[in-house]
């Protein structure tokens, strides 16, 4: 745009002030036009499918879109439409698998979970045949996990107290910190691998529920330290100074003073640690793989879980198995979502105060 | 109690010598050398227990192809497990990163205010999903649904090397497990790089809103050049975790040891998935050589994520300015 000199009319004012501009229906004129051309275009033409329709009519829009835009707007506001397209289309396609995942989980779950499901085992039941259920795997998880919280919780608890309270940016509490990040990253095969060549190959231990606890709760502990690390950083530094003037040791300061305050948030983050390990597979493959009956005792010999049953299932790739398969799959996504949506709920009660 | 009224009270923030404060600090400051520990003696033990198996292989355990680690002259590389394990993440990256750079852009500044959270909630959950889930749902859904998109892929840009498919089978491939790949590590870059977009300060995007730029241009021109380092971060976790995705990688694949750069042909390995599927009948030096290619897994993975950090830990530094 051009400033002239001199006076200006209102009308050469408004013009340079406003912009022509689509209107606000034109998005969804725009949409409406195209899947109704797709809709008649895969009726003529080869076109066929869902599939092929949704990728016509999103060209279409594009095109259509665009053009009218650049026609109207000029190119920059063509630009920026293109780019909210890009955007929202992008977020629909995180979306699409989310919920085509949990439907089928939900529909294919059903055909064979119920109360005999969740009370029976494996135990001669032969793979072609339905029935057999899942108790056996839900023991194992729970005790693997348990054990996992028993050693994670605390080790990645003390160890963020450690970070905020005695680290004061030492060399040591540097790299704990950096290390704690990194190996948020490491990949959950590998954290079996330590287990096994670390304490089964190395200190004889046999390949069992406890095994598989120790490599879940290595998977925990870094989780765990983050969070708790970013909730006791949040604890405002009067409340400990006020302990201290008060002349209570720093100890004691921190166990009946910072972590009580912060503590909704660390139980939101090892729940949510121990959401992230109940559904892990590979580390119990190498450290206790599984078996078809009961065995309640962790320390002694092959457990099942559920993440290993499911894989035991698919693995057997009968109808039966498979659909005992994704009724496994339903139990452990009902129980990791009861773990993760509870810990939100927590730390969304905690924030109303 | 009597301790606490005393008047020789030290000032709790020095040095104390108080045994029990001692002891506290000396317990707290244990976990945290025991964690550091354990990832350091991560990679001990794995050498350690991989040597012997390194030393009876007779091919290059870096160039070689072959898997036959308990053979009685045993051979064994990871050529065809290093290739299958890069292509898939890298396809993967492609695909996630955009979407997950543009989810993350939406919900944290197109979005209208009170449905953001809620968006990136839900989008969350996808990383609450067990990977044995998402190696069933790639099996039984994606797997039949896709055939028709790599057929198409073959029979269009089939002039493409990558998407030349000669056996007319189109299940079971490495570009399967990388979308489903993707799908998994979505999550992770969208969470990341939506952090980075929401802290860039206001001020920025005021004054690039008032000189008259559009939407997108006060992205390009403000949130970008402010959130780079987090993106690539972002970027290079989730890549971190392409890498070490074992469960349904091996679920999806149908192993081969070959080095095939036809994307949507059955066949391809990874590193996590060959561990997998190979533990429960590998003999000793079997074991051996799957824990040295898990080593070299760890090393990858180790590098890419140390670097994440770096990067992001730079941008950290200098933007306590702001």
């Amino acid at each position: 745009m051009t400033m002239t000199q001199g006076t200006i009319t209102s009308e050469e004012l408004h013009d340079l002030l406003s912009q022509r501009k689509l209107p606000r229906w034109n998005t969804a004129a725009v949409l409406a036009t195209s899947v109704a051309a797709a809709i008649l275009l895969s009726l003529m033409t080869p076109i066929s499918g869902v599939a092929g329709t949704t990728v016509v009519a999103f060209v279409l829009f594009l095109v259509l879109q665009t053009w009218l835009s650049f026609a109207v707007e000029g190119s920059r506001y063509a630009i920026d439409r293109l780019a909210s397209t890009f955007l929202v289309s992008a977020l629909v396609a995180a979306l699409v698998p989310l919920a085509s995942i949990l439907l089928t989980v939900l529909v294919r779950g059903f055909h064979a979970f119920n109360a005999g499901f969740l009370t029976s085992t494996m135990r001669n039941v032969s793979p072609r045949k339905p029935g057999g259920g899942i108790l056996h795997a839900l023991i194992g998880t729970v005790e693997q996990v348990a054990i996992a919280a028993a050693i994670g919780i605390p080790l990645g608890v003390l160890a963020a107290v450690y970070l905020v309270e005695f680290g004061n940016r030492s060399r040591l509490a540097r790299s704990v910190s950096f290390f704690v990040d990194v190996m948020t990253g490491i990949p959950s095969i590998v954290a079996g691998l330590f287990v096994y060549t670390g304490l089964i190959l190395t200190l004889g231990l046999q390949r069992s529920g406890f095994a598989a606890g120790i490599a879940l709760a290595i998977l925990m502990i870094p989780v765990v330290v983050r969070s708790t690390e970013e909730m006791l950083r949040l604890v405002p530094r009067d409340l400990r100074e006020a302990s201290y003037a008060l002349g209570v040791p720093k100890y004691r300061t921190i166990l009946r003073v910072v972590i009580p305050s912060a503590s909704t948030g660390i139980i939101t983050g090892a729940m949510l640690a121990v959401a992230r390990v109940t559904g892990e597979t590979a580390p119990l493959l190498l450290t206790t793989f599984l078996t078809q009956s009961i065995n309640i005792n962790p320390f002694n010999g092959p457990q099942a879980s559920l993440p290993t049953y499911v894989w035991d299932q698919i693995g057997s790739g009968t109808t039966a198995s498979i659909d005992r398969a994704w009724a496994g799959a339903l139990t452990l996504i009902l129980l990791v979502m009861i773990l993760n949506l509870s810990a939100r709920a927590i730390a969304r009660l905690s924030r109303v105060k | 109690m009597t301790q606490l009224l005393s008047p020789q009270v030290q000032p709790p923030l020095g040095r104390s010598s108080r045994p029990r404060d001692a002891a506290f600090a000396g317990i707290s400051r244990g976990s945290g050398i025991i964690v550091l520990f354990t990832m350091g003696a991560i990679g001990a033990f794995l050498l350690w227990k991989a040597l012997p198996a390194l030393r009876a292989n007779t091919v290059p355990f870096l160039t070689s192809t072959q898997w036959f680690p308990d053979d009685p002259q045993p051979k064994f590389g990871i050529a065809a497990l290093a290739f299958g394990t890069l292509l898939s993440s890298v396809i993967a990256m492609v695909i996630a990163v955009p979407v997950g750079l543009g989810v993350a852009l939406y919900t944290s500044h197109y979005a209208p205010r009170r449905f953001a959270p809620t968006l990136g909630y839900v989008v969350d959950l996808l990383a609450a999903v067990p990977s044995i889930i998402f190696g069933l749902w790639g099996l039984q859904i994606l797997m039949p649904n896709s055939i028709g998109l790599w057929r198409w892929f073959d029979q269009h840009l089939g002039f493409i090397p990558l998407f030349n498919n000669s056996q007319n089978i189109y299940t079971r491939s490495i570009a399967l497990a990388a979308v489903v790949l993707a799908i998994m590590i979505l999550p992770t870059v969208s969470a990341i790089s939506r952090e980075v977009f929401n802290q860039v300060p206001p001020g920025h995007i005021e004054a690039a809103l008032a000189l008259g730029a559009t939407r997108w241009e006060t992205m390009r021109t403000a949130v970008f050049p402010f959130a780079r380092p987090g993106m690539v971060s972002a970027a290079m976790l989730g890549l971190g975790r392409a890498l070490g995705e074992t469960i349904a990688v091996a679920l999806i694949l149908s192993a081969t040891f070959s080095i095939n750069w036809h994307v949507t042909e059955p066949g391809g390995n990874t590193f996590a998935a060959n561990i997998a599927l190979k533990w429960n009948e590998a003999g000793n030096i079997g074991l051996g050589a799957l824990i040295a290619s898990g080593l070299v897994l760890y090393i990858i993975t180790f590098a890419v994520n140390m670097a994440a950090r770096v990067v992001v830990e730079r941008r950290r530094d200098f933007s306590g300015a702001n």
